[in-house]
């Protein structure tokens, strides 16, 4: 198991490598650079500006300099907001991405496993039937119509909830939650349903419900540890997509999380950003993923003797 | 099992009716306190004015910095700012200014002469890399020394005669130097504060965070929290703090106009910044609320340029067919819909000043004996071409109209091609089109700003065209004081730009702005300045 997770943890350091030079070459490929305006700056401007942050030296100095400094923790200054470092900007934005990643996966996790188990207790009913069909839809429905869609009738229709906003006044959190969730939630709906299909079909569960023992018990004591194992195995995937996908929904509610930082540093050509807040989310995510892999490992005994062998 | 569920998602609508619990939303506790919500469209790249160069950016600064003078925000009209007065040389090139007596920064020091010498230095200065620094090149020496000719500041016009007199000698005389004093790369900064975080020329400085920022005008920082919220609040230590009724002012940057739209209706904010609203919102406005929405006419313009360097657009007869063929009416009232007037002539009249002829009109006839003169009757053989913009609604649909009436006017084909904002702007720059929509806003009340942009050598002429006798004519008119033989001059480069038809001008654009009825002392003008020292919040009726 040790040998399994250190072999893990090594080849995330090629990966990580890859990331960096495929970024760093991809946003030099991009036309246009950081202070290209739509009031042309003056060629000494320019001049200066590109010397003052070292982007008139040849391309291979440049990724040199920038892994040197990133192996010292250093991101670099940012391009678009001059008195401030990547590295500070994504101790401002992390934050909130993380608050806004966290309720939408207790949202996603609370709602897709009662939504999951109700369906499977009673398959291919209308009710079945139902809670697929609204797990479908929340799939298929991308965050940029949901949350639209939750402004205008919560917000605007009903007034219930505010519209946009981040701790500016009490509710605004609830909408982005369950759209950045409702995905997330609909994906866990199935995958829960699935699980206790088996799980419920097994002879253990005939035996304890052959011995009386209560339908509630069957289900939370004895089926849903089994049958959320796949789920478990999404939740690694779920947290690091929560986290770096969640620049639509910050988007358009207006939340200053990181998702936003790095949508704002693409257009901007913010080089140093783009490449700092790339580099931060593949970390989340083959950090997610290790972990998800070690859960799964340590629920599955069967997994745990075979990564031991 | 479906009761546990039933009884789950009645929880479930009471939590959210919980929330429904009417709490007070930003307008209404900023009615009741003078605090002033804003949507400030984007979040200001910097609170430095000496490198900032967007509009949210100044749209912040100019609550807490204050040039040498001001503009009245209703004519327009010069006023005193940290210079209470000033005197003019007879030869028109040395200005003399008296700074207000009681001018003090934020943290108490006095406002000297010496600071607004440091403060132009600064901005001046290569190593900052300041992208305006060229507007200062009206004083002697300064290009020099901004082009890092020579390094000796004092070979520049500028001097501190004493603590509270200052001298500007200029290269030539400038009729409008007095106006470009309020544009924010003459504000001054603190030379105590920008020392102590990294010193003049440090572009990466902490100066400008909140606690570290000394500022000069009615409010300064107080909380700056990125992507969410900037506060300013009164500056105690402001010599005319006596008019400032406002207790503080949050700029939220917004930067979808749908979300900036909501916020306004939900209470959220008192007024939007965006110069683009969605034209679809405008009729809505205009019908159901018309007392929300405000209309100002800009001294701006947008336009559309032809890629002189490539063909058939090299000639003339072609870009004055297309121009002509423009139903510039139809496309104000049936489009833009924010009360943009229809243009006939690149640049905006001023108000009270130049007023340039229209030398052409809306004119199929013409347009289309033009486009067979050129070699293409009834449009046969023209070949099809692309009309660039920036990727934005308002932009696509000015351009499907256009393509529309170019196709039914001239039987031509144009094709639209949209590119996100840096790709596009570096198409154009590369004169990689063959139409492309532009617009320029200016800076100050003069002319020069758009006949300018023309120039053969302008940064901005992205059309490729060159005209000696237009160059030396906007040349001339830069530095002539008489204002007849000025505008004569203007006249002339009109005339040049309608005969060789560049650019086919579309429109002057409008300032769109949604703000609550409350909200006092606020005056649409062409420049869009807003000056927050004299604004208030009346209390609401409802």
């Amino acid at each position: 198991m040790l040998k399994y997770i250190l072999l893990r943890l090594l080849t995330a350091i090629p990966v990580l490598f890859f990331v960096v030079l495929m970024t760093f070459v991809l946003v030099r490929l991009a036309p246009g650079g950081p202070f290209d305006a739509e009031r042309a700056v003056p060629a000494q401007v320019l001049e200066n500006l590109n010397k003052r942050y070292h982007l008139d030296d040849p391309m291979p100095v440049q990724f040199g300099n920038y892994v040197w400094n990133l192996l010292q923790g250093d991101f670099g200054p940012s391009y678009k907001y001059p008195s401030r470092t990547v590295t500070e900007l994504i101790a401002t934005g992390l934050p909130t991405t993380i608050e806004l990643g966290f309720y939408a996966l207790c949202f996603a996790a609370f709602l897709g496993i009662i939504s999951g188990v109700f369906a499977a207790l009673k398959p291919n009913s209308w009710q079945d039937y139902s809670f697929m069909s609204v797990a479908m839809i929340g799939i298929c429905l991308p965050s940029f119509v949901l949350g639209p869609l939750m402004i205008l009738l919560f917000g605007i229709q009903f007034e219930w909830l505010p519209v946009s906003g981040w701790d500016v006044s009490p509710g605004d959190k609830i909408l982005p939650s369950i759209t950045l969730g409702a995905a997330y939630a609909a994906y866990v709906a199935r995958l829960t349903r699935g699980g206790m299909l088996e799980i419920m079909s097994q002879d253990y569960i005939r035996t304890a419900r052959a011995k009386g023992v209560s339908r509630f018990n069957v289900v939370v004591h004895h089926a849903l540890r089994g049958a959320l194992m796949p789920v478990v195995a999404f939740a690694g995937p779920a947290a690091a997509g929560l986290l770096s996908g969640s620049f639509v929904v910050e988007t358009i509610f207006q939340i200053p999380g990181l998702g936003r930082f790095y949508l704002q540093a693409a257009f901007n050509r913010d080089y140093t950003m783009i490449l700092g807040t790339t580099i931060f989310f593949a970390s989340l995510i083959i950090f997610f993923n290790f972990v998800a892999d070690i859960l799964q490992a340590w629920m599955n005994p069967k997994l745990r003797q075979s990564l031991g062998k | 099992m479906f009761k546990q569920l039933a009884l789950l998602l009645a929880a479930g609508v009471l939590a959210l009716s919980g929330c429904s619990e009417k709490s007070l939303t930003n307008v209404e506790y900023g009615n009741q306190n003078q605090i002033l919500y804003i949507a400030n469209g984007d979040e200001p790249q910097a609170l430095d004015p000496h490198i900032t160069t967007g509009a949210p950016d100044f749209h912040v600064i100019s609550s807490m910095f204050e040039g040498l003078t001001a503009l009245n925000p209703q004519t327009l009209e010069l006023e005193p700012g940290a210079a209470a007065s000033w005197e003019l040389s007879d030869d028109l090139m040395t200005y003399t200014f008296h700074m207000q007596p009681e001018g003090r920064w934020s943290n108490g020091d006095p406002v000297t002469a010496q600071d607004f010498v440091y403060s132009w230095q600064r901005a001046m200065s290569p190593e900052l890399a300041n992208q305006y620094a060229y507007m200062m090149y009206f004083i002697e020496g300064a290009e020099a020394f901004g082009q890092g000719e020579t390094t000796d500041f004092s070979t520049v016009g500028v001097k501190a005669l004493d603590d509270k007199t200052l001298q500007v000698k200029l290269t030539a005389p400038t009729p409008y130097f007095l106006q470009i004093l309020d544009h924010h790369t003459y504000y001054p900064v603190h030379p105590a504060t920008i020392e102590k975080f990294g010193g003049m020329t440090a572009r990466v400085s902490k100066w400008t965070l909140p606690g570290n920022l000394v500022s000069n005008n009615a409010f300064k920082l107080k909380h700056w929290e990125l992507n969410k919220d900037i506060e300013v609040v009164p500056n105690e230590y402001y010599w005319d703090a006596d008019v400032v009724k406002l207790k503080g002012i949050h700029f939220n940057p917004i930067s979808q106009q749908q979300v900036e739209e909501r916020a306004f209706r939900s209470g959220q904010v008192h007024l939007t910044f965006t110069p683009q609203m969605a034209i679809e919102k405008i009729a809505t406005y205009d019908q159901n609320e018309p007392e929300l929405i405000h209309k100002d006419p800009g001294y701006s313009n947008y336009f559309y340029i032809f890629n002189t360097t490539r063909k058939p657009f090299d000639d003339v007869r072609v870009r004055k067919a297309l121009s002509y063929a423009i139903d510039r009416e139809s496309l104000v009232k049936r489009v833009t819909k924010g009360g943009e007037v229809p243009a006939y002539h690149f640049v905006p009249p001023d108000p009270e000043g130049h007023q340039p002829k229209s030398y052409f009109t809306y004119d199929i006839e013409k347009a289309k004996a033009l486009l067979a003169e050129a070699g293409f009757p009834n449009g046969e053989g023209f070949p099809a071409f692309d009309i660039l913009y920036n990727t934005h609604d308002n932009h696509r649909k000015i351009a499907l109209a256009i393509q529309q009436m170019w196709r039914t006017n001239l039987n031509i084909q144009a094709n639209l091609t949209n590119q996100e904002w840096k790709v596009y702007l570096n198409t154009q720059q590369n004169k990689d089109y063959d139409v492309s929509r532009k617009a320029w806003i200016a800076d100050y009340l003069d002319p020069s700003n758009f006949y300018d942009l023309l120039l053969s050598y302008g940064g901005n002429n992205d059309t490729g065209w060159k005209s000696a006798e237009y160059d030396a004519l906007v040349e001339e008119a830069q530095h002539e004081l008489d204002s007849t033989k000025r505008w004569a001059l203007y006249e002339q480069a009109n005339k040049i730009l309608s005969d060789e038809m560049p650019i086919a001008p579309l429109y002057f654009m409008s300032d769109i702005n949604l703000m609550r009825p409350n909200v006092k002392n606020w005056y649409g003008n062409v420049l869009q300045r807003h000056p927050y020292k004299t604004v208030y919040l009346e209390n609401e009726a409802k």
